[in-house]
């Protein structure tokens, strides 16, 4: 290896970098995943890897552990180069992985999930007291007293979180690559799951902590890389990085482009007349605190927070798809219940999910069909749409959103990420909804399509549709929305005049340490 | 040329031709078809009236399997419906009334919708695999037929009845209108509504179909009685065929037939996109190919490998990955690079 590269802090020696990944590129179809990223790692730290949801953190561990092919870049192990083709093969190297979602087998025992696939063996048979005994003593480094012939679907959560990393650790892997370990875990859990981390850091594991919460981040890590759509934002220890610094790094700034679209925040509402929505203590237990919430017509109201501050959950109550325990929700005044989607639907809510693939378009439906979707159930399987008619919706979406290809015969799934969510504005404003909710509608998507998007966004708010605006780029919703409700682990913070403030504005109130982390309790 | 090659049921048109044209050189009267009485007799004629019962049951199992379902129940339920309707025959004051009879059929379908209705619940409201939801009736549901026939097998004589499976209209066998009939709904419920849209939706993406309003339990609830009330159907179909309510031998396997030529007619098993007109082709493969077996002489206890063996030509015929390799083959030797391989849909995602 060649000691090129210099890192930002004191120079390493060879000894002390376990991998040193330089100008990663990975493509997916229609999106470029990860753009020409750096990691370097080295022995005995924890590396925080850090960056909004669709940044590449995830995508960047799955390139060095073999799960993705790289398009670009090399990878560089103890000095050699190598590339993994599974994460078996990047186990047998020394890196081992626990994902953020549990991928162990709940119908087996404690002990076979800990030993699977490295069973001691005697006589060529396994030695399963062998085994047993093994995963006891790994349970114990973590305080955990379980019986290994239990089965792991039997325990919950949490403990299950902790086998996964004991079974990581029985690898004897010089590097640790924990994706999202905590959120699932409680307080003493979380110590617990640290102390485990700190000795193994102590013996020269590298620790890689993938984490969206910044208390965590800053108690346990002792450099930093941040990533922002794709590309390398830059490495810093801790100490140069403050946390307001961190925040408005992770969210970036807007491109140049974008910024031509002007501010429709300028826009005067009306806020004498009937909001078209008032939620009043809206909420549900363990997983939003009550909320209030008002969004007159033809306004744009903005939804800040950082991932996992509460902003999907309220959308998905106003939404129906999940349902509130707390609070009641007006539209034009009149008290309704939106218990599920397909009421939330014909009281004027439509909901635009974050998750594209998961819970917006059906994939192997064309592009008609997914347009249509929304409205053809709205009217219920007995009236169906003439053909006239159909081609008519279809084709009016289709242009007035600039769908490409525009060919509404073609299956969803083969459209980049920014048609796929047009079809699926298509979908919405066809059912004619009177509060459009847009959970992270630019996320992912390519600077074109999210010009076209805003720009929609902000004509639809001119006509009198009133919009609840979710995204992680705060310029976005800086310039969309009149008014910015901020969200901040779990709660409501407050409310703004997108007017009154800016960027850095919002950054301070989201950032703000304003609950002692001891307090946080996930749910999810 | 390319658009017939490409069509969807382009290989299981292909394979039920090729049976026919197998059977027509082997058997010199096999495609003849002869005028008696008015009535059109022949092997074809017959393979059309036979395949009836499992005509119903499979088009009920392609909306079951279109819902990422499975009814593995359709044969139990085939032999409740035609326990139910016999039993009726039987204790009545008058077997060959018409009315009677269809009293009868009446009961055996609602029988039909009954069981189906009990499936739908089991999968929809308490959330039961479906595999697991069926098999409760599947495994339970001869029981209830044999409490019903009283632990016998149940015979009639009812001219009327005897006429649904065995009688002639217009020359032709009743029980084809039957099939046609119900192909004909099944397919104009599904596709001039948007039903069709709908249960597809709700297979490919039950989640993402719920939030755009779709009332995705409600669909998967029709599913199941439809496949219900179509094996209702299929059970009095089978036991009018031998005018006796057999419990243990109505609808025997006739679930794993059934999903065999949903298989065949291409709607996959992951539920989605599903094909009545496949469906209906992957029926007659199958009643071509069973005819096929008891003509050769096959003895009865090797006819299951021969048709098995001939099951998996059908199948890995039509299987993509072939193509893919023979396609790279023949480029291959037209001394071609051939293309790169496409590697198998890689379903990326892109999180971090």
């Amino acid at each position: 290896m060649s000691p090129t590269n210099p890192p930002l802090q004191a120079r390493p020696t060879q000894r002390d970098t376990v991998i040193e990944m330089s100008g990663i590129t990975v493509q997916f179809p229609g999106v470029l995943a990860l753009d020409g990223v750096d990691l370097r790692l080295r022995r005995g730290e924890v590396h925080a890897l850090l960056g909004e949801n669709g940044a590449g953190k995830s995508t960047l561990v799955k390139a060095l552990t073999g799960v993705h092919g790289i398009d670009g870049g090399s990878i560089v192990v103890d000095g050699v180069d190598r590339t993994f083709s599974s994460t078996a093969d990047a186990e047998r190297a020394g890196i081992a992985t626990v994902y953020q979602e549990v991928n162990l087998c709940p119908n087996l025992s404690v002990g076979e999930n800990i030993t699977l696939g490295h069973e001691p063996r005697r006589r060529g048979v396994i030695d399963w007291r062998g085994a047993h005994e093994a995963a006891v003593g790994h349970l114990r480094r973590f305080g955990l007293d379980l019986d290994p012939r239990s089965l792991l679907g039997g325990h919950p959560l949490a403990v299950r979180q902790l086998v996964a990393i004991c079974r990581a650790m029985v690898l004897d892997a010089n590097v640790l690559i924990l994706d999202e370990p905590t959120s699932s875990l409680d307080r003493g859990e979380v110590e617990r799951l640290f102390s485990a981390v700190r000795d193994l850091r102590d013996q020269g594991v590298a620790v890689v902590f993938i984490s969206h919460f910044l208390d965590q981040v800053y108690e346990i890590s002792d450099r930093i890389t941040v990533l922002r759509n794709g590309r390398l934002v830059g490495e810093y220890t801790v100490d140069e990085l403050p946390r307001a610094e961190l925040v408005s790094r992770m969210i970036g700034r807007e491109l140049a482009e974008l910024e031509e679209l002007g501010r429709t925040a300028a826009k005067p509402v009306d806020r004498t007349a009937t909001p078209v929505l008032r939620a009043s203590g809206l909420g549900r237990s363990r997983v939003i605190e009550p909320v209030d919430l008002d969004v007159y017509p033809g306004e744009v109201v903005g939804l800040a927070g950082l991932l996992g501050s509460g902003r999907t959950e309220l959308a998905r109550l106003l939404a129906g798809a999940d349902t509130a325990d707390a609070g009641t929700v007006e539209m034009h005044g009149r008290p309704v219940r939106l218990t599920t989607p397909r009421r939330a639907i014909r009281h004027g809510v439509a909901f635009s999910s974050e998750d594209r693939r998961g819970e917006g378009v059906v994939g192997d439906l064309t592009v008609a069909e997914n347009i249509l979707l929304g409205l053809q159930a709205r009217r219920g399987w007995l009236r169906p749409l003439r053909r006239a008619e159909r081609t008519a919706v279809v084709a009016e979406y289709i242009e007035a959103l600039g769908v490409r290809p525009a060919n509404p015969d073609m299956l969803v799934r083969n459209l980049s990420g920014g048609n796929q969510q047009k079809v699926l504005l298509g979908r919405w404003l066809a059912t004619a909804p009177e509060l459009l909710i847009l959970d992270e509608p630019t996320r992912g998507i390519d600077v074109g399509a999210k010009a076209d998007i805003q720009r929609k966004v902000a004509d639809l708010a001119e006509r009198g549709l009133s919009v609840l605006f979710i995204s992680s780029e705060l310029e976005e919703v800086l310039r969309l929305a009149q008014r910015i409700l901020i969200m901040r682990d779990r709660r409501r913070i407050g409310l703004v005049e997108s007017r009154e403030t800016d960027v850095d504005g919002l950054v301070a109130v989201m950032a703000h340490t304003g609950r002692p982390a001891t307090d946080t309790k996930e749910v999810r | 040329m390319a658009r017939v090659l490409g069509h969807r049921l382009f290989w299981p048109v292909a394979a039920l031709l090729a049976l026919v044209v197998l059977n027509a050189a082997v058997r010199p009267g096999f495609v003849r078809i002869t005028v008696r009485d008015g009535h059109l007799y022949g092997a074809l004629v017959d393979i059309l009236r036979q395949s009836a019962p499992l005509m119903m049951v499979a088009l009920g199992m392609t909306l079951v399997i279109a819902t990422r379902g499975i009814d593995l129940s359709v044969g139990a339920v085939m032999a409740v419906s035609g326990a139910v309707a016999l039993t009726f025959i039987d204790r009545s004051a008058d077997p060959g009334a018409l009315g009677t009879v269809l009293v009868a059929i009446a009961a055996g379908v609602a029988v039909g919708v009954v069981l189906g209705t009990w499936n739908g619940f089991l999968v929809t409201v308490f959330g039961v695999q479906p595999i697991v939801a069926t098999l409760v009736l599947m495994l339970a549901g001869r029981g209830v037929a044999l409490l019903i026939t009283g632990g016998f097998i149940t015979t009639v004589v009812s001219p009327p009845y005897k006429f649904v499976a065995s009688g002639f209209l217009l020359g032709l066998p009743f029980a084809l209108f039957l099939s046609a009939a119900a192909i004909a709904v099944v397919a104009i419920v599904q596709r001039r509504t948007a039903l069709g849209l709908l249960t597809e939706a709700v297979g490919i993406n039950p989640e993402a179909s719920r939030l755009a309003g779709v009332r995705s339990q409600g669909i998967v609830f029709t599913a199941y009685v439809a496949s219900g009330a179509l094996a209702g159907l299929a059970g009095i179909l089978y036991s009018s065929n031998i005018m006796a309510a057999d419990a243990n031998a109505a609808g025997e396997f006739i679930e794993l037939y059934a999903i065999l030529a949903v298989v065949l007619g291409r709607t996959s098993l992951l539920g989605g996109k599903f094909s009545i007109a496949g469906t209906a082709v992957g029926v007659l493969i199958i009643q071509t190919l069973q005819s096929t077996v008891l003509f050769l002489g096959v003895s009865s206890a090797q006819s299951p490998v021969f048709f098995a063996f001939v099951v998996v030509v059908v199948v890995v015929v039509q299987s993509p990955q072939l193509h893919r390799r023979l396609s790279r083959l023949s480029g291959r030797r037209r001394g071609r690079t051939a293309p790169p391989a496409q590697p198998a849909t890689r379903d990326l995602e892109v999180s971090a």
